[in-house]
């Protein structure tokens, strides 16, 4: 038996930071864990005797989008409950969480895996609050405490549990990049892993193929970035494979992925440390999902990137690769579509490369999102039209466009100032072709020669006289060995 | 119905208490008391009655979603058994 013989099978665990302004149960501003240390707390983040949740009714709102937008199944009523635990992170030793009656049921993820489409089911979607951040360390300088920071206490979570319906590393990276990019264009949360707005943690078991059971599965904590999710897949793969080839056995734990050292450690865990103790929470009224309010927060769904990709390649006739890099950021959509408004169906293609190749590449050299894009979409659409009409050869108009992205001046504008619209008129070129033909005798006369490829130098001539600014296809019929004489 | 003295002492370590034997006695008397009461409750027929928990809140008088932020955050701190700085300061649990 060997690697081979097994297949991997998982299940994730994703939680996902909504892009509330305040916290789910009180008033405190969500997001502040990059501020100082206790500055947006309250009675009821820092479980004060006494004090009593509030439901944020954006935050219900945010997780019925998320529900709708991965086609889960709304519950008609679901319930808070508290999930009991003693850790310094958790102040009211409980976390305000939902358990046996989640916010939604079922839903999926599509999403493509080495050139196939896939889809993972999902279980469940619940809404529940954040833990403190906890710091055991300065710096290099580890302490003899442990600091407690409550800002990002009480803020608003959804985790999202899929069924074990991944089958590699590379099914979970490409999961991930598909939910994310779902929640990030229906608005539920801003999705910086770095920031911790979306955390993962896997459940992974081996079975050897065609096996229907499942085998023993192991969680793995600490997954902060795609790459770490499908590298301790990956590795824990191999080591599962290789535990049961020895001749061991697969024991039910937590381990833990360590980025520096690449592998997954088994993680301390306490006798009862699952015994969690649910009970409906007695201070929260169960949350009731009525028709109209969810009917209007499904009208204020936007499109999403599945919809908006079958869109592209049939209204506007792109490619599906095209397709998929417009609309893998929404606001890289909305940009294009803006630009391709009024443009003729021939030239949103032109509209397209101008995007992906110099609109795409000048963003990322000076690292800003598109949002931030000095070059509005219409400009970038009237430099599209103009080389469509011919006033522009391809080659001039990047020099448009870099001079509008600097300048803020549209194209037209551009064009006629520095005096940079293509050269069509038949005279002018066939001038600049005969100067092009005298200057270089061994072209033509290898052109004559049956040699097709010296028109390239005839060409070239004709581009350096003209300053780049001669129609080329005009260039290419006079230059052709018949008329160069 | 009663509980078991193994379960009282399960119970009272996940509530991390510690109980003397004659406190455990005592509790596993009176939690003996309270699981016969909900036996008692559970041999009523409630066939067709839906569960309740509380009376379902309508979503108008859910939170609106506008930050108010909470003033006196150092009484808050002044409650901290130890800190430091803006930080709770507790034993090293890593």
């Amino acid at each position: 038996m060997s690697q081979p013989d097994f297949e991997l099978v998982a299940g994730l665990e994703v939680h996902c930071q909504l892009a509330t302004r305040t916290k789910l149960f009180c008033g405190c501003v969500n997001g502040a864990s990059g501020a100082e240390a206790n500055t947006a707390v309250c009675p009821v983040c820092t479980g004060q005797p006494g004090s009593l949740p509030v439901l944020n009714k954006a935050a219900v709102e945010l997780a019925f989008k998320a529900a709708l937008a991965l086609d889960c199944g709304l519950a008609g009523t679901s319930v808070f409950a508290r999930k009991n635990y003693f850790y310094p992170d958790l102040p009211k030793a409980y976390q305000i969480s939902q358990y046996a009656e989640p916010l939604a049921k079922g839903g999926a993820v599509v999403f493509t895996a080495g050139g196939v489409a896939k889809k993972a089911r999902l279980q469940r979607i619940h809404l529940e609050e954040d833990a403190g951040k906890l710091l055991h360390a300065i710096g290099s300088r580890e302490l003899d405490c442990t600091l407690v920071d409550f800002n990002r206490c009480g803020s608003p979570l959804i985790e999202i549990v899929s069924e074990p319906d991944i089958f590699s590393g590379s099914e979970a990276h490409a999961f991930l990049a598909a939910l994310k990019e779902i929640l990030l264009y229906a608005g539920v949360s801003h999705c910086d892993m770095e920031k911790g707005e979306l955390r993962c943690d896997a459940n992974i078991s081996v079975r050897r193929k065609g096996d229907a059971a499942l085998g023993t599965k192991v969680e793995i904590k600490n997954l902060n970035s795609f790459k770490a999710v499908k590298e301790a897949l990956d590795h824990e793969f191999s080591r599962q494979v290789g535990v049961i080839e020895a001749g061991g056995r697969i024991v039910q734990e937590t381990r833990l992925w360590d980025v520096e050292k690449r592998r997954t450690e088994l993680m301390r865990s306490k006798e009862d440390a699952h015994d969690y103790r649910y009970f409906p929470d007695p201070d929260l009224a169960p949350l009731v999902a009525e028709p109209r309010w969810v009917e209007a927060v499904k009208a204020s769904l936007p499109e999403l990137p599945a919809a908006r990709r079958m869109r592209y390649t049939e209204a506007f006739g792109l490619s599906g690769y095209d397709a998929e890099v417009l609309t893998s950021d929404r606001a890289l959509g909305d940009y294009f579509e803006g630009a391709a408004k009024g443009l003729a169906p021939e030239a949103v293609k032109t509209c397209v490369n101008l995007i992906t190749t110099d609109l795409l590449g000048r963003l990322n050299a000076e690292s800003l999102p598109v949002g931030r894009c000095p070059l509005a979409p219409g400009a970038l659409g009237s430099l599209a039209g103009l080389i469509h009409k011919g006033t522009l050869s391809t080659k001039l108009a990047k020099e448009v466009f870099s001079k509008a992205w600097d300048t803020g001046k549209a194209p037209e504008a551009l064009v006629a100032e520095l005096g940079l619209a293509q050269v069509s008129d038949e005279g002018q070129v066939r001038e600049w072709v005969k100067a092009a033909c005298s200057a270089n005798a061994q072209a033509v006369a290898d052109l004559k020669s049956g040699n097709g490829r010296a028109i390239g130098a005839l060409v070239g001539a004709v581009m350096k006289l003209s300053k780049g600014k001669a129609n080329p296809l005009l260039v290419n019929r006079r230059a052709r060995p018949t008329r160069c004489s | 119905m009663g509980i078991s003295i193994d379960i009282v002492r399960k119970v009272a370590r996940l509530a991390r208490l510690t109980l003397t034997a004659d406190e455990a006695a005592l509790y596993q008397s009176q939690l003996g008391t309270v699981l016969d009461h909900m036996a008692d409750l559970s041999s009523v027929d409630a066939a067709g009655l839906a569960g309740t928990l509380a009376a379902p809140v309508p979503a108008d008088v859910l939170r609106e979603d506008s930050p108010e932020p909470f003033e006196a955050r150092e009484e808050l701190l002044a409650n901290a058994p130890e800190r430091e700085g803006s930080y709770f300061k507790v034993r090293k649990v890593l």
